[in-house]
């Protein structure tokens, strides 16, 4: 399914993934990335979504290495987040995951998701 | 016989005490488990005989083996192994070297490779006090592996003096736990209480018998002995705020040394802590 994307000129990402203070598109993003409440994996084609709750919140540590791992297995091409840790930055670049961060938690993640394919859509 | 010298605050002067503890056995091993920051060999001024480096163990994964069946991550209890799925990547300061993933992983794919984490010194300072120090590496996240080796050194028969770490962390129980007797070095202000309400709580959780020092006293803050006294604990000296003894402190030289009043009160809080300790303790192997 991801053969759209892995041609050369894309630039809508298969997947993007947000961390969430919630389950749906309406709840705010979660400017915290391994200590999160939810992953949001949204398909921006059709803005399908699929919420994972994040174990992490209750790791005594490595919550974030263990997050950038999950968001690989769920094969995001894209994180959307606040602020992500040294470890956690390693694994992600090392597993081929764009990090937009800078995101605080007073927006909506359909609007987070919105503006980051705008802006996007403005690069081209 | 172990005792070890601990506080919950910083700077209250556990090296100061343990230093003088020692000082005024002269028999004895004296111990600094500061590791993160030793400094009891700047007032016992050692020779040193003898550097042994300490290693701690860490997985390393044969991707000629690895299936990536994920179990070495699975028992990972402190998530120091990620799996991105081509590759499983550890993070070294992470890993506790418990050996889980080597043991559970079907493939025998994972084997031991040793990392330096610090060394351990040994001399003789004073007359007779045999001394050790640990010296953990810069970014070292854990002191507890050196701090174990550090005590595997104690020797039965002679009475140990340990230098512990500050605060109330792993490296602090470490240091403590095992201990015959615990003296609690104190000061007079709030942060000296408040931290030696922590340190109290910690010994006797593991409980380990123990007493309290206030160093730097002052009478005009009567909170910290009412405190002492209210709950019953030893209160086994106070060592008065004097600008003499901060001076001679401050050239390396220990207030026993200096004082010889205080000398003799050392002598009595050693004879006072050995009385203190069971019998059988003192026998036992």
């Amino acid at each position: 399914m991801n053969s759209f994307n892995s041609t050369k000129e894309i630039s809508i990402p298969g997947k993007i993934a947000v961390t969430s203070t919630g389950g749906s598109m309406d709840s705010l993003v979660s400017e915290q990335f391994g200590r999160c409440q939810y992953f949001l994996f949204i398909v921006p084609e059709t803005m399908k979504f699929e919420a994972v709750s994040n174990l992490g919140e209750q790791m005594q540590n490595g919550a974030g290495p263990k997050a950038a791992e999950l968001i690989i297995k769920y094969g995001a091409d894209v994180l959307l987040t606040g602020h992500v840790g040294d470890r956690a930055e390693e694994v992600l670049k090392r597993g081929g995951v764009k990090i937009v961060d800078g995101y605080n938690g007073t927006v909506k993640v359909k609007d987070a998701v919105n503006i980051y394919l705008s802006n996007k859509s403005k690069e081209q | 016989m172990v005792i070890t010298v601990a506080s919950g605050k910083g700077g209250t002067g556990k090296t100061t005490v343990a230093a003088s503890m020692a000082d005024v056995l002269n028999d004895c091993v004296y111990m600094d488990g500061d590791v993160e920051e030793p400094n009891g060999h700047i007032l016992l001024n050692p020779e040193i005989k003898l550097t042994e480096k300490v290693f701690k163990t860490l997985p390393s994964i044969d991707f000629g083996k690895c299936d990536f069946c994920g179990k070495c991550i699975e028992v990972c209890e402190f998530n120091a192994l990620i799996n991105l799925k081509s590759e499983i990547i550890l993070f070294e300061e992470m890993c506790h070297s418990c050996g889980a993933c080597i043991y559970f992983c079907p493939q025998k794919a994972i084997s031991e490779v040793p990392k330096e984490i610090g060394v351990l010194r040994y001399g003789t300072a004073k007359d007779n006090i045999t001394f050790f120090d640990g010296i953990l590496r810069i970014g070292e996240p854990s002191a507890v592996p050196l701090l174990k080796r550090l005590k595997s050194k104690i020797e039965n028969g002679k009475i140990t003096i340990i230098d512990s770490p500050p605060g109330t962390s792993c490296s602090m129980v470490e240091a403590v736990k095992d201990s015959d007797y615990c003296v609690l070095v104190t000061e007079s202000t709030p942060f000296g209480l408040n931290d030696l309400k922590l340190a109290v709580d910690v010994l006797k959780i593991i409980g380990i018998p123990f007493g309290i020092i206030i160093n730097k006293y002052q009478p005009e803050f009567r909170q910290l002995e009412e405190y002492i006294t209210a709950n019953g604990f030893d209160l086994l000296l106070k060592i008065p705020f004097e600008r003499e003894i901060a001076e001679a402190y401050s050239k390396g030289i220990l207030p026993v040394t200096y004082k010889p009043e205080l000398r003799n009160h050392f002598k009595k809080l050693m004879t006072e802590i050995s009385g203190k300790i069971k019998p059988e303790k003192v026998n036992a192997g």
